[in-house]
């Protein structure tokens, strides 16, 4: 149980976004329960990711970008720690340093005048080619929703006709001295 | 395969047996320590019917409603401190337990609902009496199943009472499709069965109950503000309160789910708190400068408006749900853990050291206490023509105070006023429906607290207006004879919505009329069970001696003003200060400036 309950934080109006990682048990319903807690009390969920992390123990992990004031995300952390299911909650936002990661596929009409700026836009992403056909080209980027965010801008004016994303996947850095 | 005999109760076998879903189900109940289950039978778990009929160890009630059913389990549960059990079928049996599901959690009672659910194969096809059950109830229960696997269900069975007991108490639900009910497994006993993932805290923090009591020992003007987190921790718990209280000196008031977790009768209770609390626990809350909240969660009714909330005061809150804290009310000192235990601590903390008081301070707050309790705020006019439903409630008080009685109520005005004129020394004695406010809880309430206490003087104290929700109990009552008292204060409408529409909507009485009322008293006689009326002021005190004599169930329809209205009242929205006091009481209805 972790010390956040005497630690209250100060009162701020302003949302903040914030990154949590739920280690919950891979149980039939858990996760049903856990969007039901944000639905029902009006809470943001912004991206939501989930799969098994521990297959013995039967652990999955849920990570949640949510949204709102201190006392709300105060209040979120709460609710969530309190469920049966819930083994541990981490707020990686205020734990320190974090990488986030997000996935997208990205669907863009093939044999245009804009291909190649199209081609050349994605070698500076780092893009990889996942599909080819004479229609269309898939392109794969995973990187921070930031950069995801400016490469589907860039990308949308020169022929893109579907995208898919992943939501985010975050983890702590490593202790560093 | 090893079936349970009648007349005998299933040992505590150590061995795995096989035997079927439904009798894994019977067999666990019985061997968490409940020995009654509320409920209504249906297709779906008839293989349970089945077994309970088979055997004699677990006892089963059978209601007329499963709103009631539920109900009823919530009376069983708050009087006696045990988990209660429910046994209902699929589809609109579940349903209808959804009321009393939510009521449990809103009011942290502990129960487990069990669920008939359609065959494995057939869920989610549409089948007849199919609902999904777990979706509906999934935020209205503190955590519920599915069974899938038959050899899960005795697992589930008794980590469902875990979950409903421990922590913050709640109700668990247990879905069972009934071919699983019917399949053979194998069942391993009650087992340790501890969730890892769930554990609350219950010991308090050792430096921050310090804090505290530093907070406490420097107080000048502190008060206990008290809720029903002590009453889930038990007897001991609220002894261990009083004595911690006494040892202090301080004023205490208690919240609507607290009363009677601190002897009534002593003068260091000022009453209840909140809309229609007293005026004196509401000013002394408003005017303190430290604030001890043991088990109550600062809920809108004992609040109003929240920013001219106790502004003076630094608050110490004690709650064993840290999502609790700081919700509504910032609190400075914060200690997570059981009411009882975490008393326990603050007590030996205390008695440690031992604080020399400030002796001027104490007189002076204790001063303006009795100043505030001069008003008499819940003085009513008593007229000659008519019962006033306040009379009433002193006539009852009056004739059980010397034995050892239970109350339940309904919700609304017969609600605040048996909560004003009833004192109760001790808790489990007092059931009413608080966080949700369900009306048509006080009579199967009573039905669960009667069959929990025998031999005891068991009262619902209700409305017509509420009564009528669950009158179907009649029957329940008649068949097991149970000698369920019911005083109905008669007033011909909804009493609270008529209050608000008076007061706030300009007198419009929009559907407040209980119009097309039956003669009650007939009405009792038409199930068996004797019916009494009182009409006049000089029939209501026999006629309520004469109910408490009676040996069986009695229904007393007493016959009381049409507009009385509750007070005092903190209208919604209203801070503390902004009390509105009734016409009666010792102010002509205005505060004396220099006291708010």
């Amino acid at each position: 149980m972790s010390d956040i309950v005497y630690d209250i934080p100060e009162v701020k109006e302003t949302a903040v976004r914030h990154t949590l990682a739920v280690l919950v048990d891979n149980e039939f319903g858990v996760l049903a329960r856990v969007i039901g807690l944000f639905s029902g009390r009006g809470y943001n969920i912004e991206s939501l990711t989930v799969a098994e992390v521990e297959h013995d123990q039967k652990l999955s992990r849920i990570t949640i970008v949510t949204s709102g004031s201190e006392m709300v995300i105060e209040q979120i952390k709460r609710l969530l720690e309190r469920m049966v299911p819930v083994h541990k909650v981490n707020d990686l936002t205020t734990e320190g340093v974090h990488i986030e990661r997000e996935v997208t596929l990205v669907k863009i009409r093939n044999n245009t005048p804009n291909t190649e700026e199209a081609l050349r836009i994605a070698d500076v992403f780092r893009a990889r080619a996942v599909d080819t056909s004479q229609d269309s080209f898939v392109f794969e980027v995973t990187d921070t929703s930031d950069k995801i965010d400016a490469f589907i801008d860039l990308m949308r004016p020169l022929g893109m006709t579907e995208m898919a994303r992943s939501g985010v996947v975050a983890i702590a850095a490593g202790k560093k001295k | 395969m090893q079936r349970a005999r009648k007349n005998s109760a299933p040992k505590e076998d150590p061995a795995p047996m096989e035997i079927t879903g439904a009798e894994m189900v019977v067999r666990a109940i019985v061997e968490q320590g409940t020995d009654t289950v509320f409920g209504y039978p249906g297709g779906a778990v008839l293989p349970i019917y089945d077994a309970l009929f088979k055997q004699n160890s677990l006892r089963h009630i059978l209601m007329r409603h499963e709103q009631a059913a539920t109900h009823a389990a919530e009376g069983y549960a708050r009087s006696t401190g045990k988990v209660a059990a429910v046994i209902v079928t699929s589809g609109p049996g579940a349903t209808n337990a959804v009321t009393g599901l939510t009521d449990a959690l809103m009011d942290s009672i502990p129960m487990v609902c069990i669920t008939g659910q359609v065959p494995s194969h057939l869920i989610g096809s549409d089948a007849f009496q199919e609902a999904d059950t777990t979706g509906i109830t999934r935020s209205c229960t503190k955590y519920n199943y599915l069974v899938r696997d038959v050899n899960d269900l005795g697992r589930i069975m008794h980590e469902a009472f875990y979950i409903a007991r421990i922590g913050r108490p709640g109700p668990v639900l247990v879905d069972v499709p009934k071919n699983i009910l019917n399949q053979s497994g194998v069942y391993s006993g009650k087992q340790v069965s501890e969730r890892k993932s769930y554990n609350p805290q219950t010991v308090g923090s050792e430096r921050q109950v310090e804090k505290a009591i530093e907070l406490m020992a420097n107080a000048k003007r502190p008060v206990f503000y008290v809720g029903g987190g002590i009453v889930n921790a038990g007897e001991e718990a609220c002894k261990h309160l009083t004595d911690f209280v006494r040892m202090t000196g301080f004023p205490i008031t208690n919240t609507l789910m607290g009363l009677g977790s601190f002897p009534a009768s002593d003068p260091q209770f000022i009453g209840m708190l909140g809309m229609h609390g007293s005026l004196e626990a509401n000013m002394a809350m408003h005017d303190c400068d430290v604030m001890i909240c043991i088990g109550a969660r600062f809920d809108d009714r004992v609040t109003g408006k929240l920013d001219g909330f106790s502004p003076k005061s630094k608050k110490i809150h004690v709650d064993i749900d840290p999502s609790s804290i700081s919700k509504n009310v910032h609190a400075h000192v914060a200690i997570i853990g059981d009411a009882g235990i975490v008393v326990g601590q603050m007590a030996n903390a205390w008695k440690k050291r031992n604080p020399q008081l400030d002796k001027t301070a104490y007189k002076n707050w204790w001063k303006q206490i009795d100043g505030w309790r001069a008003k008499n705020s819940f003085s009513y006019q008593s007229v000659k023509n008519v019962i006033k439903p306040q009379y009433a409630l002193e006539q009852l008080y009056e004739a059980v105070r010397k034995r050892d009685f239970y109350v339940t109520t309904d919700v609304g005005q017969h609600q605040m006023w048996a909560a004003q004129f009833l004192k109760f020394e001790r808790p489990l004695r007092w059931m009413t429906s608080g966080g949700l406010g369900t009306m048509g809880y006080g009579f199967p309430s009573a039905i669960g607290v009667q069959i929990a206490h025998p031999g005891k003087t068991v009262i619902c104290v209700t409305g017509e207006a509420s009564f009528l929700m669950n009158i179907q109990e009649l029957s329940t009552v008649a068949q097991y004879n149970l000698p369920v008292k019911i005083l109905l204060l008669n007033n011909g409408y909804m009493g609270m919505v008529r209050q608000w529409q008076e007061m706030f909507h300009g007198e419009r009485y929009s559907e407040s009329f209980m119009d097309g009322l039956p003669d009650f008293v007939k009405l009792a006689e038409a199930y068996g069970i004797k019916g009494l009326r009182a009409t006049k002021v000089s029939e209501a005190e026999k006629v309520i001696k004469e109910m408490l004599a009676h040996k069986g169930p009695v229904l007393v329809d007493m016959v009381v003003d049409k507009s009385e209205n509750v007070y005092p009242m903190i209208p919604a929205g209203a801070a503390h200060n902004e009390i509105v006091l009734g016409p009666d009481s010792r102010n002509d209805g205005k505060l004396d400036k220099n006291q708010v």
